[in-house]
């Protein structure tokens, strides 16, 4: 019973986790290509933005992945 | 490479336990022979496969650029000058772009570190899963988790030494009046707001070292995990998951390690802002 809560308590945590995240990051690369449509010469500097935002909004659900999956397999 | 007397899930336990020395609930000191010792050890425990490889891996990176400067060539360079130089270069200009031209003696080779260093570690994820722990299980060592950052100690207590000096700096150069004050007045500037601002500064400070950390292990953990995962497969249909993972892989891992250097150039960016808030 337990071991079952867990993953089901873990299914949740990475599927919402990819929700949020999946609509952020969308997002993002939705803008950045239109950035980069309007001033091509602004693209090194835009990627590299790109990718710390990337990190800020992959950060919640990664955690979330890795927390479910400590959960899963190591308690 | 699971053999016949272990069930997948004490296949998948043996490979996430770390070789742990520590103090056993008798009072003696030594290494834990099973899953169960090491977690009865509880905080009187230190990870030795951690620390041996991200010990190792620092010592490689110092030698490997040590020995590019000692070998500089004009004309032609060869192929670890150009990595080394690729690599300095690459953190000269993220470093150029966020952090300025402040003077600071310690930020371009903190950022350099912490670039290859966890690059380094991250590579170790690339390893076949079993070729080492097989190894050392040879050499009669029972437990090797060969990738140190999928060990939250080892991010964290990288996270941490960051923190360490963003507030470090905070304090060098807001004062230490001025950093407290920053505290109370920073996103409302009212009297009224002080505890309101308080609570929320303080889960910014804390939620950023955390984070820091996390983010990195729970990128490393979860594509070790899959590398595990496919190791359970039968043999002939391995490579036919692994190699694409482990191709993604090569992204994430140079990705992660590009995303904690720029993270700590951010953070010390901001300790470094003295303007008006």
């Amino acid at each position: 019973m337990e071991q079952s809560l867990i993953f089901i308590a873990g299914g949740i945590l990475m599927g919402l986790g990819a929700i949020g995240s999946g609509v952020g990051i969308g997002i993002l690369g939705g803008k950045y290509l239109e950035g980069v449509a309007r001033q091509p010469e602004l693209q090194p500097m835009l990627m590299t933005q790109l990718f710390i935002s990337l990190a800020l909004v992959d950060a919640v659900p990664i955690i979330a992945v890795g927390i479910s999956l400590y959960m899963i397999f190591a308690i | 490479m699971q053999s016949e007397t272990q069930t997948s899930s004490e296949y998948i336990q043996h490979h996430i336990t770390n070789l742990t020395y520590g103090k056993f609930p008798d009072g003696s000191w030594g290494i834990a022979h099973s899953i169960e010792e090491a977690k009865a050890m509880g905080f009187n425990a230190i990870h030795v496969d951690t620390m041996f490889w991200s010990i190792s891996l620092g010592v490689v990176f110092c030698a490997l650029f040590y020995w590019a400067t000692r070998n500089l060539k004009a004309g032609v360079p060869g192929t670890l000058q150009n990595v080394c130089e690729m690599a300095v270069e690459f953190v000269e200009d993220n470093i150029r772009q966020v952090f300025g031209t402040r003077p600071n003696v310690i930020i371009g080779p903190l950022s350099l570190t912490i670039l290859v260093w966890v690059f380094l570690m991250n590579l170790m994820d690339l390893i076949p899963v079993d070729f080492i722990p097989a190894l050392a299980a040879m050499a009669g060592i029972h437990f090797m988790k060969v990738v140190p950052s999928t060990d939250p100690n080892a991010t964290l207590a990288m996270a941490l030494g960051v923190f360490f000096l963003v507030m470090y700096y905070n304090i060098k150069m807001k004062g230490p009046v001025n950093f407290t004050l920053g505290l109370f007045t920073h996103p409302i500037d009212h009297w009224a707001a002080a505890p309101f601002n308080f609570l929320l500064e303080m889960v910014d400070l804390i939620a950023k070292p955390l984070s820091h950390g996390l983010r990195l292990f729970g990128n490393m953990y979860a594509g070790e995990m899959i590398f595990i995962l496919i190791a359970l497969l039968p043999f002939y249909a391995q490579w036919a998951l692994s190699l694409p993972w482990a191709i993604f892989h090569i992204l994430i891992i140079s990705l992660q390690a590009f995303v904690f250097m720029i993270l700590t150039i951010v953070y010390l960016t901001q300790a470094h802002e003295t303007g008006d808030h």
